[in-house]
């Protein structure tokens, strides 16, 4: 799905500047639920943003489902953008003045669907993640929870090959969390590559995949047993 | 290339983004409308002003000087101070034949008589002229005709008279060209019917009849009243006027020197002084209109300014989710054509509305204040696409920021 090779990036700091990664190794098959942790400043936000194309890679190789991801101009960053990725955000990133289904159907307005056929796609998302009640009402108008459900369901509308969570819980009680993280495992069973960042332990064992980054390198990449979000909710 | 002009989503989008930002999109609205507003109000008052000066002076030949006699003030070749000056046809003979740069002198009488018809009399000014007359101070006829070749070389008694006169001795809708009005008892034919003037510049004129007529019925022999003269257009009235007087002190024995001798009114002046005043209207007018565009095309630009930081962020969201950097572009400049575009329709229909308001408050009647205040549609319209290009660069400087940077970046501002 993914392949990562000695992989560098740093960022100027005044005059000096910071080696964020320093040579990341990593690949990802399909299928795969991948929790990315680390303490802050170890640089797991900074190779996710660079994975999902918002960041670019100073040295190094990056492969994503077989196309070399290099010099890209930003329009051919944004298409495949468009077609292989899907973004959640830890504060959610809905675009207020819109409403849910709107937000939802905004991914496919920019793959250039027609009107009606985009918004039959938005509700059927919007269905998927339990608010097709909720779809003309503004993101202040939601809660927390079911923000981030309308994002996972934005995220879902173009169809990516692989979904990039970043701290999707972060701004979520526990039990909130636990539900979000319900639906991800769900998405996971029917076969999405999912790659998410957190830095909470318990979130972190309902992957399925752990990569450890400190300071820039990978310390640890174990395969874990799952635990299933659904016990706790 | 234009077919997303066309395209119901574009719209929706910009609808959207306008209409769900309201305070942004009104503070916008309002710099453009407030700008074409001004403008469109200052540019027409002005010209409303110029056309009632013009109104004004519209009747006379501007560079025109009048001079009448007075009593001298110096002794002078053995006449006492005091005397009385009369002024002579072959006076205006003369400064015709002697002053350069003149194109007409016309010599003119006037006298107050009562005036009579069947059961309706009136007190006029009455008026003895030649033909030239209408040169100087242009007459509109409503009917009939002005003093023509004709009845001088016969004196023929025939009477040319204003509105007002015609009101006061005539009925309704009566027909008056060939009727016979009598002046101190004396029969004249009607010949012609004028409007009357805006502004009486010397003596009333309510009716001219020839200047040979006259002559004899008052028995003035060579006497006029007073001089008109009117100079070539590139010669300079005051000079103009200078010689003549100067000429005229000769002629009937005054000291050079005496400035009572003779009185005058150069129109010439007047209309100069008034024209230097709208020149100067004119600028300040300019200046300001300019002025109020660039204040409105700052007030968009910082309107839009401010709202960098959610724009950017919102721009973020936008490109994560697969947007390029050009359709981006392109959806913040369809928005802020648009809406400066509509603002400016609606400040010129409202500047409309102003000059009608104006009009109807000040512009009414003979001696309005501001006559037929407007704006030419050329000059409303490249206002208002200097303001929308303006607007719309200034517009674009969040879109271009928020594109140049990485999206993560406009993603992280908080």
């Amino acid at each position: 799905m993914l392949t990562i090779n000695k992989l560098h990036k740093s960022y100027p700091i005044g005059d000096s500047s910071l080696h964020v990664l320093k040579g990341i190794d990593l690949s990802v098959k399909e299928g795969e639920m991948v929790a990315i942790m680390g303490s802050s400043g170890s640089g797991k936000s900074t190779l996710l943003n660079i994975i999902g194309m918002l960041d670019e890679a100073d040295e190094g190789e990056y492969i994503l489902d077989g196309v070399p991801i290099k010099n890209l101009t930003e329009k051919k960053a944004a298409i495949y953008r468009n077609k292989f990725l899907g973004f959640i955000f830890q504060s959610f990133n809905l675009i207020n003045y819109k409403n849910a289904l709107e937000n939802v159907a905004l991914p496919l307005y920019y793959q250039g669907m027609k009107r009606k056929e985009r918004q039959e796609k938005a509700m059927f998302h919007l269905g998927k993640v339990g608010l097709k009640d909720w779809a003309h009402h503004l993101p202040n108008e939601l809660s927390g929870g079911q923000k981030q459900r309308v994002a996972i369901a934005r995220a879902l509308a173009a169809n990516p090959k692989l979904l990039l969570a970043d701290e999707p819980t972060g701004a979520l009680d526990t039990k909130t969390s636990y539900e979000i993280m319900e639906f991800i495992q769900q998405l996971n069973d029917e076969g999405k590559t999912i790659l998410m960042v957190t830095h909470e332990e318990d979130i972190a064992n309902m992957c399925k995949r752990i990569v450890r980054l400190r300071d820039g390198v990978i310390m640890e990449d174990t395969f874990v047993e799952q635990v299933r979000a659904g016990e706790y909710v | 290339m234009f077919k997303f002009l066309t395209d119901r989503d574009t719209w929706q989008e910009v609808f959207d983004s306008l209409s769900k930002n309201k305070l942004r999109s009104i503070l916008t609205m309002v710099g453009v409308w407030w700008g074409i507003l001004l403008l469109i109000g200052l540019l027409g008052s002005a010209r409303g002003l110029e056309n009632a000066f013009n109104r004004l002076f519209g009747d006379f030949a501007t560079n025109s000087v009048f001079i009448w006699g007075q009593s001298t003030s110096k002794p002078f070749k053995g006449f006492q101070e005091g005397k009385q000056v009369q002024l002579t046809l072959t006076d205006a003979k003369k400064v015709e034949e002697n002053i350069e740069g003149i194109e007409f002198v016309v010599p003119r009488n006037q006298s107050q008589a009562t005036v009579v018809r069947n059961f309706l009399s009136g007190t006029f000014g009455i008026n003895g002229d030649y033909p030239l007359l209408d040169k100087v101070q242009k007459k509109k006829l409503i009917h009939g005709r002005f003093i023509n070749q004709n009845d001088i070389d016969d004196n023929k008694k025939v009477a040319v008279i204003s509105e007002n006169v015609y009101k006061q001795l005539f009925e309704k809708d009566e027909q008056a060209i060939g009727e016979l009005i009598q002046i101190n008892g004396m029969n004249f034919q009607v010949i012609g019917i004028f409007e009357d003037g805006n502004i009486n510049m010397g003596p009333s004129s309510d009716m001219h009849i020839p200047f040979t007529t006259f002559q004899q019925i008052y028995n003035r022999g060579d006497r006029i009243g007073w001089m008109m003269i009117t100079g070539k257009p590139d010669y300079d009235i005051k000079q103009i006027e200078e010689d003549a007087k100067l000429l005229l002190k000769n002629l009937n024995r005054i000291h050079p020197k005496d400035n009572r001798a003779f009185g005058s009114f150069n129109l010439g002046n007047e209309f100069a002084k008034m024209t230097g005043f709208l020149t100067g209207m004119q600028f300040l007018t300019w200046f300001v209109g300019i002025a109020t565009l660039i204040a409105g095309v700052f007030a968009i630009g910082n309107i839009l300014l401010i709202t960098v930081k959610e724009r950017t962020k919102e721009i973020g969201v936008r490109r994560a989710l697969g947007a390029t950097p050009f359709e981006i572009k392109r959806q913040i400049l369809v928005e802020a054509v648009f809406i400066t575009l509509l603002a400016g329709f609606m400040g010129i229909i409202s500047g409309g509305w102003i000059l009608i308001l104006l009009d109807w408050a000040f512009g009414q009647g003979e001696d309005a204040a501001i006559v037929n205040a407007s704006v030419s549609i050329a000059v409303v319209f490249i206002a208002l696409i200097i303001l929308v290009v303006l607007g719309t660069l200034i517009g674009l400087i969040p879109a271009f920021k928020a594109t140049s940077i990485k999206p993560i970046e406009a993603l992280r501002e908080e």
